[in-house]
C-alpha cells in the first residue's frame, strides 16, 4: 500500500521521527535508523560539534536520513532563532525544530514565544516545526505564522506516559489543516500506535528507544507499531459502543405485528 | 521570600529523632511515588534508608537516564588566582596558610585556556580565591571574555558578588554559577567564617537568587561535606536546589557533593562522609528533584566515579588542575588535592565502559 507523508518538501514511507540526544553512544545511531526505518532525526544543534570528529553527532547519521536540527536549550524568541540561523549555516538544511523552554522541571514548551519564533523563521524560509504544548489557540497562529507541522506533547518529556493530552491532540487532528506529530511522553509502542489510530501525520519518540535494555529491537517495535496505528486509521476504526448489545432491547416491543395491532 | 527565609520552618526541626522514626515501610511508600514531599527526601537520608539503597539507586538510575539520557557532560575547573580574604580552616587558601599566593596575567590564562581546549573540554569552570581586590570584577570580566573565546560555556566559582556585579560578568560571558554554602547550619558557619565578607551567612547563602535574578543559566549549589552531619546538610542543600528551580524556572540547576579533601592546613572534618553516604544522597536528591544536574569533581577517586556514573550524575570534571595556572606549568599549591588524575581520554573511555556517553560540547556561544 503506497501512503507517502509529504511535509515541507520531503516525501517520506516513514511515519517516525528519532530524536538522538539520550543514546549511551552514536555509534547505535545508524542501526536505530536501520531498525525504526526513520527518515528523520532531530539534532539538538546545541551538540554540534565540528572540531571534534569522533564525537559529532552529526557523522553518525546516515545520509539518507533528513537531519532536523532543533533550538533545545532556547529560553526565548531570540535565542531560538539565532541557535535556528547557526543550524542553517551549519547543516544546509532548511527544516529546524523549534523548542522554547522556560520551565525546567517538566520542560513544558512556552507556546507563546513559539508562535513569535515560528512567524520569524517561517518568513526567513525555514520548514518549521514547533515542539507545542496541545492548545488550538496557540496551534491556529502557529499555522497562521507559516508552520508546517505543529508537534504537540502526549506528556512531559521523558515521563513514558503515554497520549495523555488525547483530547486536545484529537480537537487540533480536527481543527488544524497540518500535519499533527505527536512529540514527547511515548513511552510504549502502544501508544505510538494509539496516536497513529487517531489520525496523527507521524509520532516522534527518543526517551523510550534510548533508555530501553535494547534499543534497537525496541526501535524496530515502535516502526511496527506506527505502522499498524496508521493502517488502522486508513482502514477506518470500528464505532466505540458504551453498552453491550442488549439482549433485550427497551424497543423490542415496536414489532411489525405490534404496529399493525395498534393502528 | 528569599531561601533564608524559607529555611526558618524547620528551625528547631530534630533531625535525628525524625530519621530515628523511619521504618522500611515509609521507605517502600515513598519509593512507589511519583514526586516526593520534603519530609519524603528527608526520609531518604536516614539510617533505615540505606537499607534499601539499592531500591533506590535502581530508581534513581531509571529517573535520571529519562529525563537525561545516558550521557555525562565533561568540564574542567580553571583556578587563575589564589590570593583569598578568608580563613576557613579547611580550605589550602585560607589567609593562615603560608603558601606561594599567584593572581594569572591575562597571557597565563591564554596558555592555561589551549591546553584545556586541547584536551577537548568546551566547558569552563573559572575559580579564584575570595579577594576583590587582587581580582577586581574588572580582571573577572576580562578572564570571561577570554574564556569564551575558548570554551562553549563559562561558568564561575568566584566571591559572591551583587546583582550587578553578576550582570556584568554576564554580558562578558558567564553562563553560570556554583558556590557552596559551605554548611547550611548557621552557628557552625559562623564560627568557621569569622572575618571579612565571607562571615555574613545570609548574603552568601543568596548568592545563587543574585545570579539568578541577573539571568544566570545554571545554579549550582552545595555543602562542603564534613563540616557537619550529613542528613541536614544535604536535606538543606537539596530543599536549597528545590527553591532555585521553582523561583528561577528557566535555569537549570545543579548540585555537587564535595567532601573535604587533604589540603593545606591539616584540617580535621568533623564527620567522615562515606562513599556510601555520597551514594544515599544522591540517589535521594535526583528523586526529589528529577531534572537537576549532579556533578562529581576529582576530588572522588576514580573507581568511586566510575561507580557513580549509572546512579544519576550528569556532569563530571576531568583532568583538572586546582592549582593556579596548573594546565600551564608547574602551578601554585592546589585549593586541594586532586583524587581522581586522569586525562580526558581516560575518563571518556571510563564513561563508554559504563554503557555512557561523554558529551564534550553541550552548548554553543551565539
Amino acid at each position: 500500500m503506497q501512503d507517502t507523508f509529504k511535509i515541507a518538501g520531503l516525501e517520506l514511507e516513514s511515519r517516525i521521527f528519532i530524536g538522538s540526544g539520550k543514546f549511551p553512544n552514536n555509534r547505535l545511531i545508524p542501526e536505530i535508523i536501520k531498525a525504526s526505518q526513520a527518515q528523520v532525526m532531530t539534532v539538538a544543534v546545541r551538540r554540534f560539534d565540528f572540531e571534534n570528529k569522533d564525537e559529532n553527532i552529526l557523522n553518525f547519521i546516515p545520509e539518507n536520513v533528513f537531519l532536523m536540527p532543533n533550538t533545545s536549550g532556547a529560553r526565548n524568541v531570540e535565542e531560538a532563532v539565532r541557535i535556528a540561523r547557526i543550524a542553517k549555516a551549519a547543516s544546509n538544511t532548511n527544516l529546524i525544530k523549534i523548542e522554547i523552554i522556560n520551565d525546567n522541571k517538566y520542560l513544558l514548551p512556552d507556546n507563546y514565544a513559539t508562535a513569535k519564533a515560528c512567524e520569524i523563521l517561517s518568513k526567513e524560509g525555514f520548514s518549521v516545526f514547533p515542539y507545542m504544548n496541545a492548545d488550538l489557540y496557540a496551534a491556529r497562529d502557529m499555522a497562521n505564522a507559516g508552520a508546517a507541522a505543529v508537534m504537540p506533547i502526549g506528556a512531559p518529556i521523558g515521563t513514558n506516559k503515554g497520549l495523555k493530552s488525547k483530547e486536545m491532540v484529537r480537537i487540533l487532528i480536527e481543527e488544524i489543516n497540518l500535519p499533527v506529530i505527536v512529540d514527547a511522553g511515548l513511552g510504549a509502542p502502544a501508544q505510538a500506535c494509539e496516536c497513529m489510530e487517531i489520525g496523527c501525520a507521524a509520532v516522534m519518540v527518543n526517551t523510550a528507544i534510548s533508555s530501553s535494555a535494547n534499543p534497537v529491537l525496541m526501535a524496530e517495535a515502535f516502526k511496527d507499531a506506527v505502522k499498524a496505528g496508521r493502517k488502522a486509521y486508513l482502514a477506518g476504526l470500528g464505532i466505540v459502543s458504551e453498552t453491550a448489545k442488549a439482549s433485550s432491547p427497551l424497543t423490542g416491543f415496536l414489532t411489525e405485528a405490534y404496529e399493525e395491532a395498534v393502528k | 521570600m528569599s531561601f533564608y527565609d524559607a529555611k526558618k520552618k524547620y528551625d528547631g526541626f530534630d533531625f535525628n529523632k525524625f530519621s530515628a522514626d523511619i521504618t522500611g515501610t515509609d521507605i517502600e511508600t515513598i519509593l512507589a511515588k511519583e514526586t516526593l514531599s520534603e519530609t519524603d527526601f528527608l526520609a531518604l537520608l536516614s539510617p533505615e534508608a540505606k537499607k534499601h539503597i539499592e531500591n533506590i539507586a535502581r530508581k534513581a538510575n531509571l529517573t535520571a537516564a529519562q529525563h537525561f539520557g545516558k550521557s555525562i557532560l565533561l568540564y574542567a575547573p580553571l583556578y587563575v588566582s589564589n590570593f583569598c580574604t578568608n580563613n576557613c580552616a579547611y580550605c589550602g587558601f585560607s589567609t593562615n596558610n603560608n603558601i606561594k599566593r599567584k593572581v594569572l596575567t591575562f597571557e597565563e590564562i591564554e596558555k592555561n585556556c589551549k591546553v584545556v581546549a586541547g584536551y577537548g573540554i568546551r566547558h569552563i569552570l573559572l575559580l579564584t580565591g575570595e579577594s576583590n581586590t587582587k581580582t577586581p570584577i574588572e580582571y573577572l570580566k576580562k578572564c570571561v571574555e577570554i574564556l569564551r573565546n575558548y570554551f562553549e560555556s563559562v561558568d564561575i566559582e568566584v566571591y559572591p558578588l551583587d546583582e550587578n556585579g553578576y550582570k556584568l560578568l554576564g554580558d562578558c560571558g558567564a553562563d553560570g554559577l556554583t558556590v557552596y554554602q559551605e554548611t547550611y547550619d548557621e552557628e557552625i558557619y559562623k564560627s568557621l567564617h569569622t572575618n571579612g565578607a565571607k562571615a555574613d551567612y545570609a548574603y552568601r547563602l543568596e548568592t545563587c537568587e543574585r545570579a539568578g535574578r541577573a539571568g544566570y543559566r545554571n545554579l549550582n549549589v552545595g555543602a562542603l561535606l564534613g563540616l557537619n552531619d550529613f542528613v541536614s546538610e544535604i536535606f538543606f542543600a537539596g530543599l536549597h536546589a528545590e527553591y532555585l528551580q521553582d523561583t528561577f524556572p528557566s535555569a537549570e540547576i545543579g548540585m555537587s557533593f564535595p567532601r573535604i579533601r587533604p589540603a593545606a592546613g591539616g584540617f580535621r572534618p568533623k564527620t567522615i562522609i562515606t562513599d556510601s553516604d555520597i551514594v544515599q544522597a544522591m540517589c535521594a536528591v535526583r528523586l526529589f528533584i528529577n531534572r537537576i544536574n549532579l556533578t562529581v569533581s576529582t576530588r572522588e577517586s576514580r573507581s568511586l566515579r566510575n561507580n557513580l556514573i549509572p546512579l544519576g550524575i550528569t556532569k563530571m570534571s576531568a583532568a583538572s588542575s586546582t592549582a593556579v595556572g596548573g594546565y600551564a606549568g608547574k602551578g601554585s599549591e592546589g585549593q586541594f588535592k586532586i583524587n581522581d588524575t586522569a586525562s580526558v581520554e581516560e575518563v571518556k573511555r571510563m564513561i563508554y565502559e559504563k554503557g555512557y556517553q561523554p558529551v564534550l560540547k553541550d552548548w554553543l556561544v551565539f
